[in-house]
């Protein structure tokens, strides 16, 4: 509880180089665990997945925040809790002055208009039975916007804004190639206009040409709409290029938030500086001799995670303290935190 | 900026490609297997007769049943017409000018019990034959006759069986798999002790005891009377419905079931949540469309399961009602009338008709699995 109420206090602070407006999305001590059941028929709850332990975390309106992790370390889980399409197990996500982990029904339908979802495979996202024209008018048949010929307007309008010809309205998803059934993913997370919209790896499932596209066209958008993002990713060079700030995440915690330069110039985390020392450099002098920090082990299950710090397990410079208290993420330079005990 | 810039049609090189939806491409891909189309003509063929049995019956030598029940009128007048097994291929003279002279001794009221056979505008008796196609069985009944109407009772007990086990399955598989947790879990674990129970076993016990239901309300009034005289106008087909279906829908329901389980975590399920879609359109506009194809392949190749379950149960006579031709009673009387040594037509027939119809059914399914399976698409 202290943690909640001191990261509050703190997380007010002005960040450093850039002006950030209000928070438009605020997390505060967000939990999900998936319970582990066992049993034939009458089940019980045995143990859980603590998929994401307790984050805290403002996203500004207009900005990009990056959130990077290994694989299984509650990157996508957290996106998914923010949209309330996993129900959180504690804690608050406030948006726009909002709380929607206790909102139901109506109420959180008429929310989800402004906080829309990109995922990562674009073969998976499209229902293979709908034309792209239904699949992109259906946030707006949803939610009765618009008579039949204003959302095939509206269809047109957002097949051309993610650089598509609207003479596709009519055809079927399995006619498309991966970057465009992605463009269509946006239109469709587009045509409610929301304010905020998480990226869940967007770009991974696509070949290197074409993520570029991509990026592009989310950063236009980002730029004409004003819209922001939380943007999850594993790519580390592409999270530089796109995103204001990054937030790196380890078994369901977040370990170092700083703005992206000074994260990837300053890495304080142990676990920062071994994610960004595996980032092949386009030098061969300079990559020749790099200095790769490889760490020992595995992730542990998430089900059940070390006692004291959750990296203790892998991480080369532990102490005694690491494994008996947890770290909290403390601001240690303006903007940049930390959850470390040898950093703070 | 290649964001804003559109896309051309050349580009893409879509441009000469013909427009394809999902049915279309099912529909081109099932004309590409020959035995599928065949299959699908041998099944309209079947369906085709069963429709028009009556006027089969009218071609043929005698009077047919009417409906399912059967109703062989043995003519009055025809006694030496009636030739107990005839060959396929048989014919026999028409008798009408001897029932004519027959007619002659009755009295102006006897004969207007006998329309048929006192008709007397029959221009040329001696040239008029009549043929026994497929030959006739012991009681000179023709079989082709026989075999038609026997098509109606087989294409029944397909369309209903499988009709039923979609619908019940469908239902109890989705609902299970949606909502998930303890209700899947009661649910799947009831259809588990039903799968444990030998299933024809059970049918011929319900047979049997509707058999004993049958004959103990028979002239009774109230809703088991009304059952029991419906079943008895359907030729004994309803009890049989009732017993194939009560267990046949399990593995249906498990199908549905698997099936959600794989599309409900699809992203684009999620996407349909993300935008505020209830249940009721997730379950019918992104769920059924695609879970229903692999159901409907999955019917289609049950089908001649239905067939033959029917077949068997006349063959041991607990199916239709005695009377009422259908393959297996068919088959059945075949064998003790001879059928093995002498009068071999009346095996053959009946036989080869079912055979047919179930690999026709066959054939079909496994065209249709090819053409409803997106994974074969366009290979």
């Amino acid at each position: 509880m202290t943690n909640v109420a001191k990261s509050e206090k703190v997380m007010t602070a002005p960040a450093k180089k850039k002006d950030y407006g209000d928070p438009i999305v605020s997390v505060r001590g967000l939990k999900k665990h998936f319970p582990i059941k066992s049993g034939l028929i009458f089940q019980r709850e045995t143990a859980a997945v603590k998929a994401v332990d307790g984050l805290d975390f403002d996203i500004f309106r207009g900005e990009t925040l990056g959130l990077v992790g290994e694989s299984g370390c509650g990157k996508s889980t957290t996106g998914r809790t923010i949209l309330q399409l996993h129900r959180a197990t504690s804690g608050t996500v406030n948006f726009e002055g909002t709380e929607l982990t206790t909102l139901k029904g109506n109420s959180l339908r008429e929310m989800r208009r402004k906080m829309q979802i990109i995922f990562q495979d674009p073969y998976a996202s499209l229902n293979p039975r709908m034309s792209i024209s239904r699949i992109i008018s259906e946030p707006l048949v949803v939610h009765g916007i618009g008579s039949e010929r204003d959302r095939q307007k509206r269809v047109e309008e957002l097949l051309e804004r993610v650089g598509l010809n609207p003479f596709f309205a009519n055809r079927y998803p399995h006619e498309f190639s991966g970057g465009q059934r992605q463009r269509i993913g946006v239109a469709r997370a587009l045509a409610l206009e929301p304010s905020f919209i998480v990226c869940d790896e967007p770009i991974s499932a696509l070949d290197v040409s074409i993520q570029a596209q991509v990026v592009n066209l989310l950063q236009d958008l980002q730029r004409d709409m004003g819209l922001t993002y939380l943007f999850i990713a594993h790519d580390l060079s592409m999270v530089r290029h796109i995103c204001d700030r990054v937030a790196v995440m380890y078994l369901g915690k977040i370990v170092e938030m700083a703005e992206s330069e000074e994260l990837y110039t300053n890495p304080l985390h142990p676990y920062t500086q071994a994610l960004l020392s595996a980032v092949p450099v386009p030098d061969p002098d300079v990559e020749e001799n790099r200095q790769r920090i490889i760490l020992k082990g595995d992730l542990p299950s998430p089900a059940n995670p070390p006692v004291g710090c959750n990296f203790n397990t892998r991480c080369p410079v532990a102490i005694d303290v690491c494994f008996d208290w947890d770290p909290e993420l403390i601001e240690v330079l303006p903007g940049h935190w930390v959850a470390c005990h040898r950093v703070t | 900026m290649t964001a804003s810039k559109p896309i051309s049609l050349k580009d893409e090189g879509l441009e000469q490609k013909k427009r394809s939806t999902p049915m279309g491409d099912a529909l081109r891909q099932f004309r590409r297997n020959k035995m599928a189309v065949v299959a699908f003509f041998i099944i309209t063929f079947f369906i085709f007769m069963a429709v028009t049995a009556s006027l089969w019956s009218n071609i043929s030598f005698l009077d047919a049943p009417k409906g399912f029940k059967a109703r062989h009128t043995i003519n009055p007048a025809g006694l030496d017409r009636v030739d107990p097994y005839a060959e396929p291929g048989h014919c026999a003279r028409d008798g009408l000018d001897q029932g004519k002279a027959w007619c002659a001794l009755l009295t102006e009221e006897q004969r207007a019990r006998f329309p048929n056979s006192c008709r007397v505008e029959i221009p040329d008796p001696n040239q008029r034959q009549w043929c026994y196609i497929l030959g006739s069985d012991g009681g000179g009944k023709d079989w082709m006759t026989q075999t038609v109407y026997g098509a109606q009772v087989s294409l029944a007990v397909a369309f209903v069986g499988s009709s039923v086990s979609l619908l019940l399955g469908l239902v109890y598989g989705m609902v299970s798999g949606f909502y998930g947790g303890r209700i899947d879990n009661v649910m799947m674990r009831f259809v588990d002790f039903l799968y444990g129970i030998p299933g024809l076993v059970i049918i011929i016990i319900m047979q049997v005891y509707f058999r004993e239901i049958s004959s103990k309300y028979e002239d009774s009034s109230g809703i088991v009377g009304f059952i029991v005289e419906i079943n008895k106008d359907l030729g004994g087909l309803f009890f049989l419905f009732i017993a194939l279906g009560l267990l046949s829908w399990i593995g249906t329901a498990r199908l549905a079931r698997g099936q959600v389980l794989s599309y409900r975590e699809k992203e684009f399920v999620e996407a349909a949540r993300a935008v505020g879609a209830r249940d009721r359109r997730i379950i019918f506009v992104h769920l059924l469309p695609n879970i229903i194809g692999p159901l409907l392949v999955a019917e289609t190749l049950a089908i001649p399961g239905y067939i033959f379950a029917e077949a068997f149960l006349s063959y041991i006579g607990l199916g239709v009602q005695p009377g009422t031709p259908s393959w297996g009673e068919m088959i059945s009387r075949a064998g003790q009338e001879g059928g093995f040594y002498s009068n071999r037509h009346m095996i053959y027939v009946p036989s080869a008709a079912l055979v047919m119809l179930t690999l026709a059914f066959n054939f079909f399914g496994d065209g249709l699995r090819d053409a409803l399976d997106p994974r074969l698409r366009g290979r």
